[in-house]
């Protein structure tokens, strides 16, 4: 595992809040050279540290205006049904997000809908007619923060 | 509002947030100053709000994941603001949502082993206020996580 110092922790919170700056810009805010910066984000991401990112889109501006996380119960269980189910799931284009789980519900989905309506209808049509499918419940996202996490 | 050329943008800009301007317009079929102007007024209408840096904490050594889904006593008129506030202060919370429906908050936590989660839990978690239940859902696996909008 990958070791990090001061240095790679400052550009690690700075990537996580605007990855689009330059090596120049970020190292001149830390007080590194160009290429000293842009050899720790190499080597950032060749360890798999920085796995990418993600583009941040107005979702109401753009019609997308309810986010709903649902917690699903298998009613039938088994590798075949698992394997079934998930990728069903994950081609809906309204879930974002499958994530196999223990606890009380064995998958939670975030899924995005154009209004209550809309989402009414991915979840009796889509969701509800997935393999295996039973025991469902929603809960609609009011408000969500990312935090920085332990860097 | 939006027309095609700006969904061609952000579609492939979604499927791949590392490309240049030209690179864009390339994939969406239109000239690369169009797709500069576009992108231009997309970040200014505030729908193109930014691009994050993706970190794998797993790569950092942090492989738990727990969500835990809270019920907060809502006869204290401030409970939500003051969990919330709690809750930042905890670097090993990387996400805070709330909701509308049975669960009115939800953490994501991470942690480097069992016995690291143990004393986030104990030690921070359970410090917070106004709790009145606490549910926890450990993530075995995260089979898919594109957080793109189906534009």
């Amino acid at each position: 595992m990958i070791e990090l110092d001061e240095q790679d922790r400052a550009i690690l919170a700075a990537l996580s809040r605007d990855a689009t700056q330059t090596a120049a810009a970020l190292g001149g805010r830390i007080g590194l050279s160009q290429p000293a910066t842009w050899r720790r984000i190499k080597r950032l991401r060749e360890s798999g540290v920085l796995a990418g990112q993600r583009v941040a889109l107005d979702a109401q501006a753009l019609g997308f205006g309810v986010t709903v996380f649902l917690g699903v119960k298998l009613a039938t269980k088994g590798r075949v049904s698992l394997e079934d189910f998930e990728r069903a799931v994950a081609a809906i284009p309204e879930v974002q997000l499958v994530e196999h789980v223990l606890g009380l519900y064995d998958y939670r989905l975030r899924v995005v809908a154009r209004d209550l309506a809309d989402f009414e209808r991915v979840l009796r049509r889509r969701v509800m007619t997935l393999p295996g499918v039973g025991d469902v419940e929603a809960n609609v996202l009011l408000s969500e923060e990312r935090r920085p996490g332990p860097i | 509002m939006l027309d095609d050329v700006d969904k061609r943008l952000l579609r492939q800009l979604q499927a791949e947030p590392s490309l240049t301007a030209a690179e864009l317009a390339g994939r969406a079929g239109v000239s690369a100053l169009k797709a500069t102007r576009r992108l231009g007024r997309l970040q200014e209408n505030g729908i193109l709000k930014g691009q994050h840096a993706v970190i794998n904490w797993a790569a950092l050594g942090y492989v738990v994941g727990v969500s835990l889904r809270i019920t907060l006593d809502k006869t204290q008129s401030r409970a939500f603001d003051e969990f919330m506030e709690g809750a930042r202060t905890i670097p090993e919370v990387t996400e805070i949502q709330t909701f509308l429906g049975r669960v009115d908050v939800r953490l994501s936590v991470i942690a480097l082993d069992m016995a690291h989660y143990q004393t986030v839990y104990r030690e921070q978690i359970l410090a917070l206020p106004h709790m009145a239940d606490i549910e926890a859902l450990m993530t075995v696996a995260t089979l898919h996580n594109d957080e793109s909008l189906p534009l």
